[in-house]
């Protein structure tokens, strides 16, 4: 404890201070607005029963042999909720827990319940999965609440999600060190020695305050670590002995100041190195995971592009390339990077798997895929924060440049220094490659569409159309679409037309399922204040982790349209399972087993609706779809969230 | 999701590659398509490829116009990639051709001209 607690008035020394008082209150007149120590007063004023004692008291009830005082004007807890506000955190993510009950009181009560916004969740992995999409819209972290034991262990996956996934969530959880102030049972099993020991793993920092002016300090350090790049999510104890004491009339806790903190760029020789290998480059291939963490790195990464006339592959991670630009040639990304003689990979989870191929056979073998001479540049924030025990670092790839800072930070410089090389010579013969590849997005598009076109009719509906009766939809709106895309062949990037920031937020990171259904509510949240439209085409498997957070969206009045990607499986898995069945020759028959989620097939529009939700499905015949949509949409403008139920082909 | 896109993209490349190598063009065995058909599910193949073979992330397009026999024969049982090889113990030889017959039957998509969501 720090000097300032033991010598504060906590909260039992307050009460039996206070005890005093009371006592002599007893003796004294009633006092009118003075609620709690007059009205026993009053009482034995007005009445014909005299007072017990504190003695008689204490016997007949068990209390302490002292009058309690059961009120107090201030709580940590109001302290701690200034320091909230001051960090401009609009939301907490929640389920309500008593380890943090004060500061929940705190919220709507002192703080109003506005900025922050109470925000009920259903479970905890549900809080987090919103507060993890939320950042991917709004840049910036929500809060979320937990308990510091049984609260964090359902939270866990979540905050490892957004660990891999490079995203801000901060964290504040209830516990109670001092054992001689816990409540007998469960606060006994919901306390914990080490709190943040179970995530430390995959979170950037944690602290446990031991008085307000510590809490404030590192309220303040935790917001700031977790909004520099390299993002991720930070943790603080909320002890319930400071939350819930009065703050000591002697103790003036002071908010520090959040500094505006400067991403890391990277080495400026580095940058020059890069810069020369890709203007010298005759094929070079500009690979983009987490490129872009706000609206200007789009931008950012077009005129690199455009200033080398490369081309880009987009891996994902975030909305990094608009889809219909020229230089957009996701769609051969692996042949691109075979004929790469530079590679420079932002951003990248895995830049060894980019440039291997690797059989997931009964003897898994890899093999390179690149040139022996191609030069790989790595541009990334992460290597600023490895940790050992979670292998989301993936296989130590080869390269021959590695800037360590932010993309973004760093790519004004790099486009000056490609500029810079770019003579009229060079530049001609650039603008040539550029017009190469124009002509080969126009192919991509081209062939995208036909391939779109096979199964056009077929029930169950293919995943091709359902992303275009979708986009039908919605092209003419201010959309974002929130959820991943991987589960339905990425059609969404090969066909829609993908220009801004918020209209794709990448994955879950650390591939968890359960993230989809909480992060595109959270996404939705972020975007309500905009009037975009948020979609999400919602995997069915992934929805039954945590369904409750559909009661929140309904709750909260968050609009959004989710669209079921209605597989009736965990299809991944069932891949998994035909692998292993048909290495050993059993065949694949029973691959369905533990896999499928079917027998009951699950109304998912019901279930929407018993949440508040319209709902409509299951649509099976693709001709119904349409429709169904244009009618959610409608919903969804009047402020409400609505679901379509689709049936679909596997991927 | 990078890795699961460049496998994609790999399985994608790879079975455009059969199209157009130099396997030997033999003759097809007869099958019953709609035997195939059931097979197609029953073992599977739907799961990466689609009901009708139109292909997608987890699994190359198979049809229309499939590939010759003898590349379809070849990647079921000594599979490229990540696809589970498919070895005559569980899927035999008039089973493979009843499956083919089946791709074979799918029909042409009308035309991306026609589709009036495709054009926008």
């Amino acid at each position: 404890m720090s000097k300032t607690s033991r010598t504060g008035v906590d909260r039992r020394k307050f009460l039996k201070g206070a005890a005093l008082a009371g006592a002599a209150t007893l003796a004294a007149p009633p006092v009118p607005g003075q609620a709690q120590s007059t009205a026993p007063a009053a009482g034995a004023a007005a009445g014909s029963t005299p007072l017990p004692t504190a003695q008689t008291a204490a016997a007949e009830t068990g209390a302490p042999a002292h009058v309690r005082v059961l009120t107090q004007e201030t709580c940590g807890s109001d302290f701690m909720v200034d320091c909230i506000k001051s960090l401009g955190i609009e939301y907490i993510c929640s389920n309500p827990g008593s380890s943090f009950r004060s500061l929940q009181d705190s919220i709507i009560t002192y703080g109003g319940n506005k900025s922050p916004e109470f925000i009920m969740c259903c479970h905890e992995e549900s809080s987090v999965g919103m507060a993890h999409g939320y950042a991917k819209i709004e840049g910036k972290p929500a809060g979320v609440f937990a308990h510091g034991t049984v609260g964090l262990q359902h939270a866990a996956m979540g905050i490892y999600n957004a660990y891999c996934d490079r995203v801000p969530v901060y964290m504040v959880i209830g516990n109670g060190l001092d054992a001689t102030k816990r409540r007998p049972g469960v606060e006994w099993l919901h306390t914990v020695q080490d709190a943040c020991a179970m995530v430390r793993d995959f979170t950037k920092w944690d602290d446990t305050p031991a008085s307000l002016q510590h809490f404030a300090e590192s309220a303040v350090r935790a917001y700031k670590i977790a909004t520099t790049p390299p993002m991720e999510p930070v943790v603080l104890v909320a002890d319930g002995e400071l939350q819930e004491n009065p703050i000591p009339p002697d103790e003036k806790p002071r908010i520090p100041k959040l500094p505006r903190t400067a991403p890391p760029q990277g080495d400026s020789g580095a940058v020059a190195e890069a810069a020369k290998l890709l203007v010298d480059a005759e094929n070079p291939v500009i690979l983009a995971d987490r490129c872009a963490r706000t609206p200007a790195g789009i931008g950012l990464l077009v005129q690199l592009a455009e200033a080398l006339q490369a081309p880009v592959c987009d891996l994902g991670g975030r909305m990094n390339f608009p889809s219909r630009h020229p230089l957009n040639q996701s769609n051969r990304t692996r042949a691109l990077v075979q004929q790469a003689d530079v590679i420079l990979g932002i951003e990248m989870t895995d830049f060894w798997g980019a440039t291997n191929e690797f059989e997931d056979q009964l003897h898994r073998t890899s093999k390179s895929v690149i040139k022996d001479a191609t030069k790989r540049i790595s541009l990334s924030s992460t290597d600023l924060n490895h940790k050992s025990n979670y292998q989301d670092f993936e296989r130590f790839a080869d390269v021959d440049v590695a800037i360590t800072g932010d993309a973004e930070a760093t790519l004004p410089a790099l486009i000056e220094a490609v500029k810079r090389q770019i003579d009229a010579g060079r530049r001609s013969t650039l603008d040539d490659r550029g017009r190469k590849l124009g002509a080969a997005h126009k192919g991509l598009l081209e062939r995208a569409r036909a391939d779109a076109a096979v199964g056009w009719d077929a029930s169950p509906i293919s995943t091709a159309r359902m992303c275009m009766e979708v986009w039908n939809q919605i092209k003419g709106e201010d959309w974002s679409m929130v959820s991943p895309t991987g589960g339905v062949s990425r059609w969404p990037q090969r066909l829609w037309d993908f220009q801004k920031h918020y209209q794709h937020i990448g994955d879950s990171g650390g591939y968890g399922v359960g993230y989809a259904a909480p992060s595109s509510v959270g996404a939705a949240l972020a975007n309500r204040k905009y009037g975009r439209l948020t979609v999400s085409i919602q995997p069915d498997g992934d929805l039954m982790y945590a369904p409750g957070v559909l009661w929140t969206a309904a709750h909260h009045r968050i609009p959004m349209l989710a669209v079921m990607h209605n597989n009736r499986a965990y299809h991944q898995e069932v891949m998994h399972l035909q692998r292993m069945s048909n290495r050993r020759n059993r065949g694949v028959e029973m691959a369905s087993v533990g896999c499928a989620i079917t027998g009951p097939n699950i109304d998912y529009a019901k279930l929407a609706q018993s949440m508040g939700w319209y709902a409509e499905g299951p649509i099976s015949d693709p001709k119904d779809l349409g429709p169904a949509l244009q009618r959610a949409i409608a919903v969804v403008k009047r402020g409400e969230p609505a679901m379509v139920d689709v049936v679909t082909q596997p991927r | 999701m990078s890795t699961r896109f460049i496998l994609g993209a790999t399985v994608v490349a790879a079975v455009l590659s059969l199209g157009t190598a130099a396997w030997a063009q033999g003759a097809a065995p007869s099958g019953n398509a709609d035997q195939g058909k059931r097979l197609f599910v029953n073992d599977g193949c739907y799961q990466c490829h689609g009901y009708v073979g139109q292909g997608g992330n987890a699994g190359p397009r198979l049809a229309p116009a499939p590939v010759a026999f003898e590349a379809f024969s070849k990647q079921l049982r000594e599979p490229q990639h990540d696809m589970p090889p498919y070895g005559e113990k569980i899927l035999s030889d008039k089973d493979a051709a009843d499956i083919y017959a089946y791709l074979q039957t799918v029909p042409k998509p009308p035309a991306v001209k026609d589709i009036p969501l495709l054009n926008q």
